[in-house]
């Protein structure tokens, strides 16, 4: 198996609270991520993506095409933004928890890169800080 | 079986162009990587076993280190992939490419079935990884 990694940032901002939630119960179960003015992270993104080579270019995926899937499906709607408000969470009842961002974003990527040629999405991980990152996807 | 990684690093330049295309279709297929250009590339060796009884190591790191050295740094650290080595005569040295030239130059040098996976890093942000069936089948 030959797998391509690439890697991306963008900065956002959420609040750990189920809306139905009361605001003990949210501070309960998320501690200070429930501050209901919201924080933010600067959040690392890797891609992997793996696939037979293309004979043509020797390559599992075009990189600029990668770019621009990203681009338009995750950094344009989700860069500067707070995060709870997104269509992408709110009409979905999810919290945007780092492992819904993951989840998240493997489904907004997933037909994008099947859908430019042979390669499959494999995995997404979310770095929310130097000390958690999350994993969506196949671990191997 | 436990898993240890040996990294180096080795700088190299290359042009991603098939020797077969024009210069004008290879720019449109590589984009600026079809001119000369060079990387820093970090290569990460991981390697699998059962640590033997008597010494607890997987294998010697010694002697992964001058296997490393003799088949990875003395043919590729400040070379032309293009021009001094062998293998892009036909294809070009995309990542994905120079990475299966080294897992097949690292199967034929290290102990048999001792391969595990092996990460090539050109970029901070890009990389590209080939993992390794497990023996007897199965694949990870």
């Amino acid at each position: 198996m030959i797998s391509l990694t690439r890697c991306y940032r963008f900065p956002a901002a959420h609040v750990l609270a189920i809306p139905t939630a009361s605001d003990a119960e949210n501070l309960r179960l998320y501690g200070k991520c429930a501050n209901p003015g919201g924080h933010g992270h600067d959040y690392g993104v890797e891609i992997t993506v793996a696939g037979p080579l293309d004979l043509r270019t020797g390559r599992v995926i075009d990189p600029a095409r990668l770019d621009a899937i990203f681009e338009e499906r995750v950094a344009g709607r989700l860069s500067h933004r707070m995060l709870n408000e997104l269509p992408l969470f709110a009409d979905r009842d999810l919290v945007p928890t780092a492992e819904n961002i993951a989840r998240v974003v493997f489904e907004e990527l997933a037909g994008p890169v099947a859908a430019s040629g042979l390669a499959r999405l494999r995995r997404v991980r979310v770095l929310e800080t130097r000390r958690n990152s999350f994993v969506y996807g196949e671990m191997e | 079986m436990v898993r240890l990684t040996r990294a180096i690093e080795f700088s190299t330049s290359l042009r991603c162009a098939r020797p077969d295309l024009s210069a004008a279709e290879n720019e449109r297929l590589y984009g600026p990587d079809a001119r000369q250009h060079g990387h820093n590339y970090r290569l990460e060796v991981t390697l699998r076993g059962d640590p033997d009884a008597r010494t607890g190591m997987v294998i010697d790191l010694k002697e992964v280190q001058e296997i490393l050295d003799r088949e990875i740094m003395e043919r590729f650290d400040h070379r032309d992939l293009n021009r001094d080595t062998p293998y892009f005569e036909k294809q070009a040295p995309t990542h994905e490419h120079f990475a299966r030239v080294i897992e097949r130059i690292l199967l034929a040098a290290l102990p048999a079935g001792s391969l595990d996976r092996i990460r090539l890093q050109p970029e901070a942000d890009t990389w590209v990884e080939i993992v390794l069936p497990a023996a007897g089948g199965g694949g990870a």
